[in-house]
């Protein structure tokens, strides 16, 4: 036996779970890649240039990334300090954070936008609230609005921004803040030079996660905004089910994967850097 | 403390709560409205009834969708496991090149648009003349199910120290039964919730699975979405009450049998 033909049979295991995935998930998205620099049989980029010469398709991309761009941040400023919660939580306090994060997760995207389609309405508790707080002078809604869909959104989505966060931050030894403190460092120069730094791996991490989910998501829009605005999932889901128009749906498919692709690559490069700086 | 640092602790714990509650908002609505008397969504109701579990009873289309949602998230489900696991142990005992990138394959149809993977499959289905919408929709939701089951089993697998086995066999139980005894315990938690979350992924499946549904075979959130379309009543309101309830009871099991922090873990 030489070293060259050396045959590991407990390798062999891998292979029905690959060839079933390169069937059934590698091989048509490569083709689905492919099709789309195909226009009459002749490759082309030619339903690229139509479409990014589109002042439509511009407007769509940028709902897409004002929308992910906004959820995004509001999950991290409300999803951090919620898993630093996490993460000092005990007992009654952490079963109830923990049961607030993995209920919804398990409950599904379309009873959550449906309750959200109940909230947001004109006569919605949201809205009389803000009244009765004389926030607001007459009942308004917030359903089929910008604000309204980045609300849902931020509810469906802030679960994976905590979760990433959290498993970082309860690694991270508690004394490090009491020697940095003993060291007389003050709570701000702490928070930006000790803290955050350890936390950033959790935090890219639940950025990514939640800026390609935002970006690519469905179900939310089509409840909570509606027909009038696009963005590239909506977009792309139209082009195949109502418009049946393929070639659209194809680049704007292969647009919307490109984003994700650069989200869940340009953030797995980040950690190293940062690690390495830190 | 410092007055900054008690300041900070304070709006932890504020954001922390509303957070907490705006998570459990869409359920306690859900919840509330199902109850409800009035056939439009007014928060409080005017009154309580039973009338939509009722009408949810009677209705045939959602329950149809259940049993669809219901078979299809358990067969992919028991598939994914067998697969997957095949594919950690692979992973993790075998031996060759470009493990990362194996991983990084299975794992990927969860960091990818779903609506891009199920146009991807349409497209390959109808070229290979798979017509047939039940295993369409089967072999598309194993896709979906596989990278749980993958990501979870193999992290598990990779603590798992595999010398506890020779020395199980040291001590004179035969191979399977030293698998069986301390292996198979070992990644038991992994299996429950890998499975738990893979099931529920596929019950909860709408961007791949609309592609594959036609008139007489539909997964219950396309059914219940094309309900909220057409006819907005508090039936929906029942059944996502019911289903928030399944979500409960998978939750009370993987707390008993794992525990909900390592729940969190995923």
């Amino acid at each position: 036996m030489t070293a060259r033909l050396r045959f590991d049979p407990v390798a062999l295991l891998i292979v029905p779970a690959v060839a079933y995935l390169a069937f059934a998930y590698g091989i048509p998205l490569f083709v689905l890649l492919a099709r789309a620099f195909v226009v009459d049989g002749v490759p082309s980029v030619s339903s690229f240039v139509r479409f990014f010469s589109d002042p439509f398709d511009w407007l769509v991309i940028g709902n897409t990334l004002r929308i992910a761009v906004a959820v995004t941040l509001v999950s991290l400023a409300i999803g951090y300090p919620t898993a630093v919660a996490l993460a000092r939580a005990k007992g009654a306090a952490q079963a109830a954070i923990l049961v607030a994060i993995i209920l919804p997760l398990s409950v599904g995207v379309v009873v959550k936008a449906f309750a959200w389609q109940i909230v947001l309405r004109r006569d919605g508790v949201v809205s009389q609230t803000l009244v009765a707080l004389h926030l607001w002078d007459t009942p308004q809604r917030l359903l089929f609005t910008e604000t309204g869909l980045v609300i849902g959104a931020v509810n469906v989505f802030v679960p994976f921004m905590i979760l990433p966060i959290y498993s970082v931050l309860k690694l991270v030894d508690p004394r490090l803040d009491e020697a940095a403190a003993t060291l007389g460092a003050t709570p701000l120069y702490r928070f930006f030079r000790v803290a955050l730094p350890l936390s950033l791996p959790g935090i890219v991490t639940g950025i990514a996660f939640v800026f390609s989910m935002a970006v690519s998501m469905y179900v939310v829009p089509n409840l909570l905004i509606g027909d009038r605005f696009q963005t590239l999932a909506t977009l792309t889901g139209r082009s195949f089910l109502f418009m049946r128009n393929e070639q659209l749906g194809s680049t704007t498919a292969v647009v919307l994967l490109a984003l994700a692709v650069a989200t869940v690559v340009g953030s797995a490069a980040l950690p190293r850097r940062f690690g390495g700086a830190s | 403390m410092t007055g900054i640092e008690r300041l900070a602790k304070a709006l932890v714990w504020i954001v922390a709560a509303a957070t907490v509650v705006f998570l459990m908002t869409p359920l306690a609505v859900a919840v509330a409205v199902s109850f409800g008397s009035s056939a439009v969504f007014t928060l409080p109701a005017p009154g309580w009834s039973l009338r939509w579990y009722e009408a949810l009873g009677r209705s045939r289309d959602l329950w149809a969708a259940v049993a669809t949602s219901a078979e299809i998230a358990a067969l992919s489900t028991v598939i994914a496991l067998v697969l997957g696991t095949l594919a950690a142990i692979g992973l993790v005992r075998g031996s060759f090149r470009g493990r990362e990138a194996i991983v990084t394959f299975l794992v990927s149809p969860l960091m990818l648009p779903g609506l891009v993977v199920g146009i991807a499959m349409l497209e390959a289905f109808r070229g290979m003349g798979l017509r047939h919408v039940w295993a369409s929709l089967m072999v598309a939701h194993v896709v979906i199910t596989l990278p749980y089951v993958v990501r979870t089993v193999y992290a598990a697998l990779a603590l798992f120290d595999f010398t506890l086995i020779d020395a199980a066999r040291t001590l004179g139980l035969s191979y399977p039964r030293a698998v069986l005894a301390v292996l198979v315990p070992a990644l038991a938690p992994a299996f429950i919730t890998s499975g738990m979350f893979a099931f529920l992924a596929s019950m909860d499946n709408y961007p791949i699975s609309i592609f594959f549904t036609d008139a007489w075979t539909k997964t219950l959130p396309i059914q219940m979405l094309q309900y909220v379309e057409e006819s907005p009543d508090p039936t929906i309101a029942a059944i996502s009450t019911l289903l928030i309830l399944l979500a409960g009871a998978v939750l009370v099991v993987g707390d008993r049998l794992v525990g909900l922090r390592r729940m969190a873990d995923l």
